[in-house]
């Protein structure tokens, strides 16, 4: 199959192309560019004209909930909606039932996302057994059965004993732990930032140095170790202060910061609005505008969906009571397209922490448009407006605190290794 | 962001979720509306006919004796039908959601239900799920509100002081907890009192209190200087022991109101306490039957209050 794209705006943040072009694909993979891809002979062409075509989205959290929790949303369900977003690689957490911690589990899920034939899928294995925190994984055994990191997903690790051995264990492979900082004693029981809104609202807090304690207990392990760590999910101003410094000293670490965490913040949850309980809470203004901050200047690496699919059973409950998470993963682009609008930022550097970032942290090849590079990509009109109702979403998680908002950004075409997986006009 | 649930397009009082976010004149209506039943408490028919046939429906998640009963009690003095539901031990522990009780009971033709629920902000989730001709009285919801027990604060320290714009007052003990102290801080800083504190532990005072517009006093002897009232909280019995406080006698040294830390409060000091008291914790018996409490009369006002509530939400102008 080889497939050529003409008149596009072609966009490679890796290399700060943005420029009219033509691409053409074969073999999967990227074969010619330009005057080359015109000439070539293709069994299918697709007039990009007005459209932008980037590398595919490469996600690194979201939530697909299979194994075991079928009833909130399926690999068909997630997976159509990935590439509905334009998404084109995906991380998955190791929180489903039971947990990613045996490699005929890790088999299973690439086997069933191989056969839907949508995004490429990178299973995050468990650290520990049932993410206990008592046993360490096979961790080399999950590798081998494509396990791209470890990580203890939302389930924090009280054993600071047991964190520092399990990541003297995954640095002996060269695997990357990826860490949620939240220390737990200080989270217990918390729903929102411990702030005005929560003390106004009645709601249990969660601190700050809930998340800078943890850090600053990484960190150190990360100086005693040389593991590299992806600290996932940072939610407030001074753990970007953080992250910065430990960046600055050279420390192997690179993080990331969920969509939603970049536009809302405490005030948004007006009168109880349960659509914006997340997991780690929305916090200040300042720590919302200091996490922007941070992706703008490069100290948080990527922005990532948080996908995490909630049935309405689940989330039409009492503020407290209701689940923590939102559907991301076909509003990643459009929320980022918002971002770099509302920052100023050139559209190639917007789409970086969306694609060719997350692929250094991943350590793949896609994310970038160049010769040989897989021909993972997303095509998509930047002006048109798109308006999210539950209905339009293809995920099973129809919950977020942007139902009803017109946001830019179409997705017209997605392709995975050369093949178109999504097309709309 | 969403639109202010308790107001109706003409301003007019649809629920009563919150004291925080209602204007100055909701707050006054609410206060004078409840004097002309005050009248009414008194007398010997002690009815009138506003909500006759209106269904009150009490819907309790979380069991409380007192509040329930003056519901009832103001209910049943307009004339109305009264349902109680005691929640916690029926349909929620058969695993029924909070919305399939009410869409229920909404079945069951009520037109207002009175709700109390140990989650903050539950009564909000409800009034957004009601019928337009229900109405929700909040009866006090998690941390967060008890705004019926706010305003017959608000009706005593009128009924005593007259001008909030001259008062000092002063809420002590466990502020973290306590839905009736945000309560009342909200409708004081409306009224215009220029001088709200609140004294207690670090342990037992929420993060950024200071937004509220209020004072915080670690040292109760200091926050006391001059006040006109006094605000006792209620110490629930699992938190007088454990990581906020170490134990209920320690608490009543330092944060107890004694004869002796009233008198530096002003001469004509009057002392509130939303009750159920715990005497000898939070308050000294001498006190709480001494000349400066006006405890009881709050009960008798809050019959009044929630009098008033009821009719301004369902019916028509009282």
């Amino acid at each position: 199959m080889t497939l050529r794209i003409t008149n596009a705006r072609l966009i490679d943040p890796a290399s700060g192309r943005d420029a009219a072009g033509d691409l053409f694909i074969e073999r999967g993979r990227i074969a010619a560019l330009d005057g080359d891809a015109r000439a070539a002979r293709a069994e299918r062409t697709l007039d990009a004209a007005g459209l932008v075509v980037a590398p595919g989205l490469i996600d690194l959290a979201a939530r697909l909930r299979e194994p075991g929790e079928e009833y909130k949303a399926t690999l068909e369900s997630e997976m159509e909606a990935a590439v509905a977003g334009g998404v084109t690689s995906l991380a998955c957490p190791p929180d489903t039932d039971p947990p990613l911690d045996e490699p005929g589990l890790v088999d299973m899920l690439r086997r069933r996302a191989r056969a839907l034939a949508r995004a490429r899928l990178y299973p995050v294995g468990a650290l520990t057994v049932k993410l206990q925190g008592d046993t360490l994984t096979e961790m080399a055994e999950l590798a081998e059965s494509g396990c791209i990191a470890f990580s203890q997903a939302n389930v924090a690790l009280q054993d600071t004993q047991m964190l520092w051995r399990a990541l003297q264990y995954a640095g002996s492979f060269g695997f990357s732990v990826w860490l949620r900082p939240a220390e737990p004693w200080l989270s217990r029981g918390g729903v929102a930032h411990d702030g005005e809104v929560a003390t106004r609202l009645g709601l249990p807090g969660i601190p700050i140095f809930a998340e800078t304690i943890a850090i600053g207990t990484i960190l150190e392990l990360v100086r005693a170790t040389g593991t590299r760590v992806h600290l996932c999910r940072l939610s407030s101003e001074s753990g970007v202060t953080m992250v910065r410094a430990a960046k600055r000293e050279g420390l192997p670490v690179s993080c990331d910061v969920g969509v939603h965490h970049l536009h809302l913040c405490e005030i948004d949850l007006g009168y109880f609005d349960a659509q914006c309980r997340l997991d780690p809470p929305l916090r200040a203004r300042r720590d919302r505008d200091a996490l922007s901050e941070g992706v703008a200047d490069g100290t948080i690496d990527c922005v990532c969906s948080d996908h995490t699919p909630v049935d309405d059973d689940a989330k039409h409950q009492p503020f407290a009571e209701a689940a923590p998470g939102a559907t991301g993963l076909e509003l990643l682009l459009p929320l980022m397209l918002r971002w770099g609008a509302m920052n100023k930022r050139p559209l190639a550097q917007t789409l970086a922490r969306i694609s060719s970032d997350p692929a250094r942290v991943l350590g793949v090849q896609s994310g970038r448009i160049e010769i040989g590079a897989p021909g993972d990509l997303v095509v998509f009109d930047p002006q048109a407006q798109v308006r999210f109702t539950p209905e339009a979403l293809k995920s099973q998680g129809k919950n977020t605190p942007f139902l009803g908002y017109e946001l830019p950004g179409r997705v017209r075409a997605t392709i995975v290794a050369g093949k178109v997986v999504y097309e709309r006009e | 962001m969403q639109n202010n649930p308790q107001l109706n397009k003409n301003g007019e009082l649809q629920h009563l979720l919150s004291i925080d976010g209602l204007p100055r004149e909701v707050i006054e209506r609410v206060l004078s509306t409840a004097d002309s039943f005050v009248g009414v408490t008194e007398r010997e028919v002690k009815k009138v006919p506003l909500l006759r046939g209106k269904s009150v429906f009490n819907l309790f998640f979380e069991p409380s004796t007192r509040t329930r009963t003056t519901f009832e009690i103001a209910a049943k003095r307009l004339s109305a039908d009264v349902i109680n539901l005691n929640i916690a031990v029926s349909s929620q522990s058969k695993g029924e959601s909070l919305l399939d009780t009410v869409a229920n009971l909404s079945a069951m033709q009520a037109d207002i239900f009175v709700v109390r629920h140990a989650s903050s902000g539950a009564p909000y989730l409800i009034a957004r799920h009601v019928k337009p001709h229900e109405h929700v009285i909040n009866a006090g919801d998690g941390r967060h509100a008890h705004p019926t027990q706010g305003l017959l604060d608000l009706y005593t320290l009128r009924h005593y002081k007259k001008d909030f714009t001259r008062l000092t007052v002063a809420i002590v003990g466990d502020v973290l907890h306590s839905r009736v102290a945000r309560s009342l801080i909200h409708g004081l800083t409306t009224l215009g009192t220029p001088e709200v504190r609140v004294i207690g532990p670090q342990t037992l005072i929420p993060e950024g209190v200071e937004a509220l517009g209020v004072h915080v006093y670690r040292n109760m002897r200091e926050g006391l200087r001059g006040c006109d009232a006094v605000v006792m909280l209620r110490l629930q019995n699992e938190r007088m022991r454990g990581a906020l406080l170490p134990s209920a006698q320690e608490f009543f040294k330092h944060y107890g109101l004694t004869a002796d830390k009233l008198a530096l409060a002003a001469p004509d000091a009057i002392v509130m306490h939303p009750g159920p008291m715990n005497r000898g914790v939070e308050i000294d018996s001498s006190v709480a039957d001494g000349p400066h409490s006006v405890i009881l009369p709050q009960v008798t006002f809050g019959i009044a209050v929630r009098m008033a509530v009821m009719s301004m939400v369902a019916g028509g102008s009282a």
